[in-house]
């Protein structure tokens, strides 16, 4: 854990100084809003998923990988002015203290820790607690008042680690070597995590990736993360492609596209894979269980271990997450965010 | 039971008939007895738990878990058994000793009624969320995970390298875990007898005929009797017991109890194998007239039939073939022995429910022709044509070329236009291949059937094509498509049916033509469709 205790000392309630506005999140005496979704003047920007990133704010607060990102789906000139500090240094808006702390969600996945008067805030983002090579692992910081995400926010979501799902496509693969493995993937951050998760699982045979995928990957290794050979699955000969793993955004995966693969098994990796009719629905052979957000249980220990004054609930299933923290003793409440679309489950 | 539970996982997501027997022929070849057999019995629904209330599974969880946070739970994934096993709390430590399936099923077997919630709870406990959901779905009932008692005999016929008829023959007599027919089949043991059972016997199925084969044919060679609607059976008394079974050797007695009833009242029970087709009728002064499919439909995928419905729809068993009479097996003999066997049989018995099928006599393929036409046209399908039979063939299993044709009469047909599209599975996965399709009624159309069936691969790109260009709206995996495109549909009959808008139902529906020339307005009429019932 990072950061120092904060004091108790008369201090304004963050409520007092954080609005929810149509816009997004919006912190008074900094005039910043987070993660706005429509063009605002100044923007902290916690990663490039686009429920997140939007282009056209004067400027952006992120780090500097999400502002990759964010030029590279946008074009440069989508993105203003850019602020880009290195993880935990402070940068001081009006008279806020604004640091970037790492989320664990994806590549240049940020926390926004905000100090105002003796009171810290965190917005967490997405955020994930289980390894992932392809960014910096989530950092608890004290505070005050905690944002999270609820995404995975029931019970019933319990993510299995990634090594035994990637197992199970590589051994589905083995059995069916005449067929080809379409794996669905969001593209940014899912697919080069598979990617990364199948190279230390040993397949070292060129992964192809679908057109959508490719920019996504090309940034990820100018980043120095290493994908290995990746080819083009659009100019692969068909019967190149028996016995291959070939990566694809999930519309594509049933759809017309994949009809260039040799009797593809149909393959999703996401954490609502977990529910049997969520896959059979999608039309799924062979559902991979893997998710780059926190499921129950890593919701439920991230908020014991930060053990903040208060949590806010957002995206996903507040209801029952409010509802378990309240239970324990754990003050809690739904922040209302409005039109949120997910991205990146 | 996580070797069993893999497999259950395995088959729910295979769409294909081929993965789901490469997984079971697996499963065979790679797991101890007795836990194969139990799991072979338990996608079959042999076996028989004393039946786990869903209300005893909410007990269990509540115990665990908070009532709202499971509430939420259930809202959101909408099954009991997939809820509980994925929200059920891992206990601290080590979850105990993983049970396997033979343990679980023979200590619920001997389990009473208080000892089951407890040993439920420990076996959840020592399980993965995996295993959980194998574990309730095997106690609450209801695997549903795409496998017919027909494909698990397969799969053992795939495995152990033998014609399937010879697994259906000994299938019958068997009780689970099988041990005596993986007995045999490993090399081990004798082939069980069936001599003391009511057994299944494979039945002799029949090939179209194509007009040209006729030329070759000689009309004496060949008896001929009317091809009812019905559905194939075949009745089976040993003993004290007797069964109804389907043409592919599933037990169907309980839809039929009248039938049994029948049999069983007789002065002599019946202690023989009878070939014959189901059907619904009426008995009259002359013998039974023949009611549609439609009633027959009525009797069948139940559970219990009640009185009402016994009464509603009386079942009977036209009889075609004699099998087996008083313990000899008249399979061997030609069908013109095993015929006056069962004339003889049929006229010494009379019993009330089973009739003879009718020979149809005739001098020439021409002849019998107009009488196939004729017999259609005035029963609206109950007769679908007719059987020729040679009167030398003895009764094999399976579907040999040349002792036995079946000659239907032609199709009838409509110009009805389509109207929704849904995406079809496995390989046709990417392809809008099921569709519904309408005919007009006061100047809208009105869904009269739905075909997956009778179009070459080329045709269903091309009305993919046509599907995705023309979409109106959209439901998850369905398109509503612009009344644009007729298709002439072929099917053999036409029934009232109040389940559906138009008040008709089609029978066996297939895309006949593909009507890209003719514009939907000019597609046909409800009413044109619904004068052909009879």
């Amino acid at each position: 854990m990072i950061g120092k205790t904060v004091v108790a000392r008369p201090s304004p309630h963050p409520e007092t100084w954080l609005q929810v506005r149509p816009e997004g999140l919006y912190c008074q005496p900094a005039d910043l809003f987070i993660d706005p979704i429509r063009p605002v003047a100044r923007a902290a920007i916690t990663h490039g998923h686009a429920d997140h990133a939007r282009p056209g704010h004067e400027a952006v607060l992120t780090s500097a990988e999400t502002l990759a990102i964010m030029q590279a789906r946008f074009g440069p000139a989508s993105v203003g002015g850019a602020t880009t500090p290195h993880w935990h240094e402070p940068v001081t808006i009006g008279e806020v203290s604004v640091q970037l702390v790492p989320a664990g969600h994806i590549l240049g996945s940020a926390q926004v820790v905000l100090t105002w008067r003796g009171t810290r805030v965190v917005i967490s983002g997405d955020y994930k607690r289980s390894a992932d090579p392809t960014c910096r692992p989530f950092e608890p910081v004290a505070c005050d008042v905690f944002v999270t995400e609820a995404t995975f926010g029931l019970p019933v979501f319990r993510h299995p680690p990634i090594a035994g799902e990637i197992a199970t496509l590589l051994a589905s693969v083995a059995r069916q070597p005449e067929r080809a493995h379409v794996v669905g993937v969001y593209a940014l951050g899912k697919c080069q995590r598979v990617i990364c998760e199948l190279r230390r699982a040993g397949w070292d045979r060129p992964i192809f990736v679908h057109g959508a995928l490719q920019s996504l990957c090309d940034l990820y290794q100018a980043h120095g993360v290493d994908l290995g050979p990746l080819l083009p699955a659009t100019v692969a000969a068909k019967s190149a492609m028996a016995g291959a793993i070939v990566l694809a955004p999930p519309s594509a995966i049933a759809d017309r596209w994949a009809r260039r693969l040799p009797d593809p098994v149909v393959c999703l990796a996401s954490g609502w894979m977990r529910v049997r009719q969520r896959a059979k629905q999608r039309g799924v052979e062979r559902p991979l269980v893997i998710s780059d957000h926190a499921d129950w249980d890593e919701l439920l220990t991230t908020i014991a271990d930060i053990a903040p004054g208060e949590v806010w609930v957002t995206h996903g299933a507040e209801e029952a997450l409010v509802h378990q923290l309240q239970s324990t003793g754990q003050q809690a409440r739904a922040l209302a965010l409005i039109g949120r679309e997910l991205e990146g489950s | 039971m996580q070797r069993f539970a893999a497999l259950l996982d395995g088959l729910l997501y295979a769409p294909q008939r081929t993965v789901k027997l490469a997984l079971l022929r697996e499963h065979l070849a790679t797991v101890p007895d007795p836990a194969r057999g139990w799991a072979l019995a338990a996608l079959t629904g042999e076996v028989a738990l004393p039946a786990a209330k869903p209300a005893l599974v909410r007990a269990l969880i509540a115990e665990r878990m908070d009532p709202e946070l499971f509430r939420l739970s259930y809202d959101f994934v909408g099954d009991l058994a997939e809820t509980v096993a994925l929200a059920w709390p891992a206990p601290p430590g080590d979850g105990g000793p993983v049970p396997d399936l033979p343990e679980v099923i023979e200590r619920l077997a001997a389990a009473s009624r208080t000892e089951v919630p407890r040993l439920l709870s420990t076996w959840l406990d020592a399980l993965d969320a995996t295993g959980r959901w194998a574990l309730l779905k095997l106690i609450t009932g209801g695997l549903r995970v795409g496998v017919s008692a027909r494909l698990a005999r397969q799969a053992v016929a795939d495995w152990a390298e033998r014609p399937v008829a010879d697994i259906e023959e000994v299938w019958h007599s068997l009780t689970p875990p099988y041990l005596a027919l993986f007995h045999w089949l490993d090399g081990q043991g004798s082939r069980p007898t069936a001599e003391d059972h009511p057994s299944f016997r494979p039945v002799m199925l029949a090939q179209p005929l194509e007009e040209a084969d006729l030329a070759a044919l000689t009309p004496s060679h060949y008896a001929a009797e009317w091809k009812w609607d019905g559905i194939r059976v075949q009745i089976v008394g040993r003993g004290a017991q007797r069964r109804v079974y389907s043409r592919t050797g599933d037990d169907i007695s309980a839809a039929v109890p009248d039938l049994l009833s029948s049999l069983d009242s007789a002065r002599v029970p019946f202690d023989g194998v009878l070939d014959g087709e189901l059907l619904v009728g009426d008995l009259g002064p002359a013998g039974w007239s023949v009611r549609s499919f439609n009633d027959l439909q009525q009797r069948l995928n139940r559970k219990t039939v009640s009185a009402r419905l016994q009464a509603a729809y009386p079942v009977f068993v036209r009889a075609y073939d004699l099998l087996v009479i008083g313990g000899e097996d008249l399979r061997a003999q030609p069908w013109q022995q095993r015929r006056a066997a069962l004339e003889a049989w049929h006229a010494h018995h009379q019993l009330e429910r089973i009739d003879l099928s009718h020979l149809v006599a005739f001098d020439s393929w021409e002849q019998l022709d107009l009488l196939r036409q004729e017999a259609g046209r005035s029963t609206n399908g109950a007769i679908e044509g007719v059987m020729l039979k040679r009167r030398d063939s003895p009764y094999l299993a399976g579907r040999p070329k040349g002792p036995w044709f079946k000659w239907k009469r032609g199709a009838l047909t409509i110009d009805a236009v389509l109207m929704y599209a849904q995406r079809g599975h496995g390989k046709r996965s990417s392809f809008y291949s099921d569709y519904t399709f309408g005919c007009w009624q006061d100047g809208t159309l009105v869904p009269v059937g739905k075909a997956y069936s009778g179009f070459t691969d080329v045709e269903l790109q091309r009305i993919d094509r046509f599907v995705r260009d023309n979409t109106t709206n959209r439901f998850g995996p369905v398109r509503e498509v612009s009344p644009a495109l007729v298709f002439e549909v072929a099917f053999d009959s036409v029934h009232p049916s109040p389940r559906h808008r138009s008040g008709l139902a089609l029978r066996f529906p297939r895309i006949a033509r593909i009507r890209w020339d003719k514009p939907a307005a000019e597609a046909d009429q409800v009413s044109t469709l619904a004068a052909l019932v009879g």
